[in-house]
């Protein structure tokens, strides 16, 4: 049948892959969600997520819309604040701190926990070497070679060669592909050690979210990622962890969590059986 | 050339013209419409004519001296009829005066307004920012008469008070000097009503303006660990830059134009005084008013060639302002 | 890493808003700079209402920033001085409209009397005792100036905004320019242009349709962007509606849009009505100051509110100063009747009834 073949083709996919195992303690202790609840005024929209995000790791949330996928990592660098009437529960440890205590400086949150949105938004008024280094200029961080960090930052993004020639032209007239490597290299120049990517494919062609998932895979290495997606094949592809989060009409909450390979080919619950067989959602 | 485009592929048809014949109703009724969407260039062409009209014998006789010289005299002779060749006048006084007290206004009033649209916009929590909107478009709504009034009993024994507070420490600067001590409805009294005056316009069209920053590019901003300050000057000032630039020539436009509050305020005198603190200035429209109580038939001709070049004046200004706020607007930059 | 497990529903909270503990240390910020203030002012030569207000901001600023610093560094204490900065100016912004409201009444109240409402000038002058005559000749001509100004500059003004909005004809650009550049008249022009264009060639009198048809110069450019705005606001899918069952497009306005939008309408009109008012300058050139009522718009001059206020203003006595605040005040809430008005009926929906 055509939906075990997809099904068998995602575990395919994700068999090949070698899951990096839990405890690279050399990027420090992570992230960690403990009991997440959200709410936007009365609606209640994520209910008790507790997660842990690996260094080093790439995790996945997959799920239908409206299942607070994305309501979930905007509590991880607190960006969820920005919404009026947004209120929340619930522990995020980043390094065994929780991010939320009273006192706690929100810009070093998000210096540390950096974020890539759904439409590549760099700005227009500033060049490409400019947007790179636009989070030094922000957050008044002192870089000792900003040439290097900029090659660096953009080389890791993918984007270095395609660019390097005309870094003083403006962001604005580059391909959405690259407009969104550009915000990738953008988040990387102040060194984050977690980078929130929430469905950073959306709005671009096949062949730029190709070219996205390569950066994704090179970036494993020196930060923590935790990827937002519709797409299944792109979970497969990229992620070492995937989380399935559903709502049924109430509060969304996270159904499973586990391999990548375990989630697409014996997944627990049956809801994230027909979810990633693609019998719903 | 084009036979052999034609030749060379099928032959593309003409676009047909869509045409309809509307119904009677629908003639009338766009001539009706029409119409009245043209009176406001028919009322600007008729303000233009029936001033120029008015005004044309004295631009005649005065020449450029009407809007470089400073004296204004209408000179009757013995016999009792007006004397052109000793009547002499001339609006630079008040020209000048004019551009002095609207620079003041915009010197003080826009950074209280941009300062206010930024508090309003990025920092109000919502209860508050309804009420000071209401009241601050309410301000907007009162009559320029109290404006006028409240600056004269309530603003103006503050403003001496501060004048001479300037005139002490800051009394080097040749503007700030005084000639003899009279600080009483000097320049920087009036600048500072009109400063209150365009408060309302210039806050509204910067919020407007500051409402428009996309909000992807501000959590950008956010996201990259950036203090609200550090967000607001590289993201929502350089996107509002033009548009606040617009609001101010509005305001500039509102502050040149005003006649009953400056009039109230100001000590109007036909000479050029740079001194902004000391008790004498010009300003077009409070002279207009000044004069016309007991202007001769010939100097009513003179005021309406003063008043010519107001409205000159401020039409420019106005028109420079909307085309900035306007092309702001549109182009969603 | 395990599923959901059934667990005590928490409480929302917003761990990011102002705790009690930053609400008191703002508080004593607050405290201390006011002392800072008093302290300063009792031991150095600086006095006066304005040494308070800058050694406060001052001394704010300064603890706010040091405090800040500490916490978290230099980028946060710029940013909490650049939010007292921006608070300071909102504060000044505001300040002149308390005070104009506080001294209107203040000043204003000492002049009513019931007589104010029943009596005019005929018989009285400015320096007369305050018990004696009135404003009724006055708020009848402001009223019928007003009134006037409204039947010339409705229609047109809406029949603009409707051109600009419905119509959309190769105009549309230039017209929309020149209704922004008429909101930029000065008010003295428009009396002049009256002066000149009615009074000089034709009338050669003081009267009150003079009057009325320079305040609708001035009320055409409000009404029309207003109305813009509202008929702006009305979706598109209502005129094709309107338009798809075989309506003209003449019916398609006169009975879908301008239903519609009536309250946004209304508020518009109002609008410029509160615009127009508490004119004065066209008024002094054109109505003249009757101080008997006068119902003939095309006879005779006719007083009006601003005019009795800057009539007693001029005269400078204590007595006269009072009439004219005491005209301010019934001018301001006037004023503050119509902009009520407008915010009620704006507040509505669009397309609602």
């Amino acid at each position: 049948m055509e939906l075990t073949a997809q099904a068998g083709s995602l575990s395919a996919i994700t068999s090949a892959r070698e899951v990096k195992e839990p405890g690279n303690r050399a990027l420090g202790v992570g992230l960690e969600a403990r009991g997440v609840h959200a709410w936007f005024g009365d609606k209640h929209v994520l209910s008790g997520v507790s997660l842990d995000f690996w260094p080093g790791t790439v995790t996945a949330l997959i799920g239908p819309s409206g299942c607070g996928k994305s309501t979930f990592i905007r509590t991880l660098n607190r960006m969820h604040e920005f919404i009026p009437g947004a209120a929340m529960a619930g522990d995020v440890l980043l390094n065994g701190e929780d991010i939320y205590a009273p006192g706690v400086d929100v810009t070093k949150i998000r210096l540390k926990v950096g974020m890539v949105f759904q439409k590549p938004n760099p700005f227009p008024s500033m060049t490409i070497a400019e947007n790179v280094l636009a989070g030094l200029k922000l957050a008044q961080l002192k870089s000792e070679n900003k040439d290097d960090l900029l090659e660096e930052c953009l080389e890791r993004a993918g984007l270095w060669s395609e660019v390097k020639d005309r870094l003083n032209t403006h962001g604005g007239a580059l391909s959405g592909g690259q407009q969104q490597r550009l915000c990738i290299a953008r988040s990387l120049a102040v060194r984050p050690q977690v980078l929130l990517m929430d469905e950073p494919c959306s709005a671009l062609d096949p062949g730029s979210t190709l070219r996205i998932e390569e950066t994704i895979s090179h970036l494993t290495s020196s930060v923590t990622i935790i990827i937002v997606t519709h797409n299944m094949q792109q979970a497969a592809r990229v992620s070492d962890y995937t989380a399935f989060f559903l709502s049924d009409g109430g509060p969304g909450q996270m159904i499973e969590v586990g391999s990548t390979n375990e989630i697409f080919s014996r997944p627990k619950d049956k809801r994230t059986e027909n979810y990633v067989t693609g019998r719903f959602g | 050339m084009s036979q052999t485009l034609e030749q060379s592929a099928t032959p593309i048809p003409e676009k047909r013209e869509l045409t309809t014949l509307p119904r009677f109703s629908d003639r009338v009724f766009r001539g009706v419409v029409t119409t009245g969407g043209l009176s406001s260039l028919v009322i600007l062409g008729l303000i233009l004519g029936f001033l120029l009209y008015n005004g044309y014998s004295t631009l005649r006789q005065q020449g450029m001296h009407f809007l470089t010289g400073s004296n204004w005299q209408a000179v009757i002779s013995d016999s009792g009829a007006f004397d052109v060749k000793n009547s002499h006048f001339g609006l630079a006084a008040m020209l000048i005066g004019t551009m002095i007290v609207a620079l003041i206004a915009i010197a003080v009033g826009v950074p209280i307004s941009v300062g206010a649209a930024t508090y309003l916009t990025f920092y109000a929590p919502n209860a508050i920012k309804k009420i000071m909107v209401s009241a601050i478009d309410l301000m907007a709504a009162f009559p320029s008469v109290l404006f006028g009034l409240w600056g004269f009993f309530v603003l103006q024994p503050s403003g001496e008070y501060w004048a001479k507070l300037i005139h002490k420490y800051l009394g080097f600067i040749p503007f700030f000097q005084l000639p003899a001590p009279y600080v009483t409805r000097s320049p920087f009294i009036a600048g500072l009503v009109l400063a209150i005056m365009i408060i309302p316009i210039v806050t509204s069209v910067s919020r407007e303006i500051f409402s428009q920053t996309p909000l992807d590019r501000i959590q950008a901003a956010y996201a990259l660990g950036a203090t609200r300050f550090a967000m607001l000057r590289a993201v929502a000032f350089p996107y509002a830059r033009s548009g606040i630039v617009g609001g101010v020539m509005l305001g500039l436009g509102r502050a040149m134009g005003e006649t009953v509050a400056v009039y109230t305020v100001l000590n109007i005198v036909y000479q050029v005084n740079w001194q902004i603190l000391f008790s004498a200035g010009g300003n077009v429209a409070s002279m207009i008013l000044l004069k016309f109580g007991e202007a001769s038939p010939n100097e009513v001709k003179a005021l309406m060639a003063a008043g010519l070049v107001l409205f000159i004046l401020t039409l420019i200004v106005n028109s420079i302002a909307n085309l900035i706020v306007t092309r702001t607007g549109k182009s969603g930059r | 890493m395990s599923t959901v497990t059934a667990q005590i529903m928490p409480k929302p909270s917003k761990p990011w808003a102002a705790s009690p503990l930053d609400r008191a240390k703002t508080g004593g910020i607050f405290l201390a700079a006011v002392l800072a203030s008093f302290a300063v002012v009792a031991s150095t030569p600086l006095k006066g209402k304005l040494a308070y207000i800058l050694v406060f901001f001052a001394a704010y600023i300064m603890i706010d920033f040091a405090s800040t610093f500490i916490k978290v560094g230099r980028q946060g204490a710029v940013d909490a001085v650049f939010r007292a900065v921006v608070t300071m100016a909102i504060a000044i912004a505001v300040t002149p409209i308390i005070s104009i409201l506080i001294t209107v009444w203040l000043r204003g109240h000492k002049g009513l009397h019931i007589g104010l409402f029943t009596t005019d000038m005929r018989s009285t002058a400015y320096t007369d005792p305050i018990n004696q005559g009135g404003l009724l000749h006055a708020i009848i001509g402001t009223f019928l100036l007003v009134f006037f100004a409204m039947i010339i500059s409705v229609p047109i003004g809406i029949l603009t905004a409707i051109y600009l909005t419905e119509i959309r004809g190769k105009f549309t650009r230039p017209i929309s320019f020149l209704v922004q550049a008429m909101s930029g008249v000065p008010s003295i022009v428009a009396g002049l242009f009256i002066y000149a264009a009615i009074l000089l060639p034709l009338t050669k009198k003081l009267n009150g349709i003079e009057g009325s048809l320079a305040l609708a110069i001035l009320m055409i450019p409000t009404v029309a962007r207003m109305s813009e705005e509202v008929l702006k606001l009305i979706p598109s899918d209502l005129r094709e509606a309107g338009v798809a069952l075989g309506g003209t497009q003449w019916r398609s306005v006169a009975m879908v849009v301008v239903p519609a939008a009536r309250s946004g309408l209304i508020t518009a009109v109002i609008l410029g009505i509160a615009r127009v008012a508490g004119e004065t300058a066209p008024l002094l050139l054109l109505t003249g100051g009757s101080g008997s009522k006068n119902y003939n718009m095309f006879k005779d001059s006719m007083g009006s509110l601003p005019n009795y206020i800057w009539q007693c203003f001029a005269t400078g006595t204590p007595e006269s100063i009072t009439r004219a605040w005491a005209g301010i005040l019934v001018l301001l809430v006037i004023v503050v009747v119509l902009f009520a008005a407008a915010r009620t009926l704006g507040n509505r929906k669009v397309g609602k009834k």
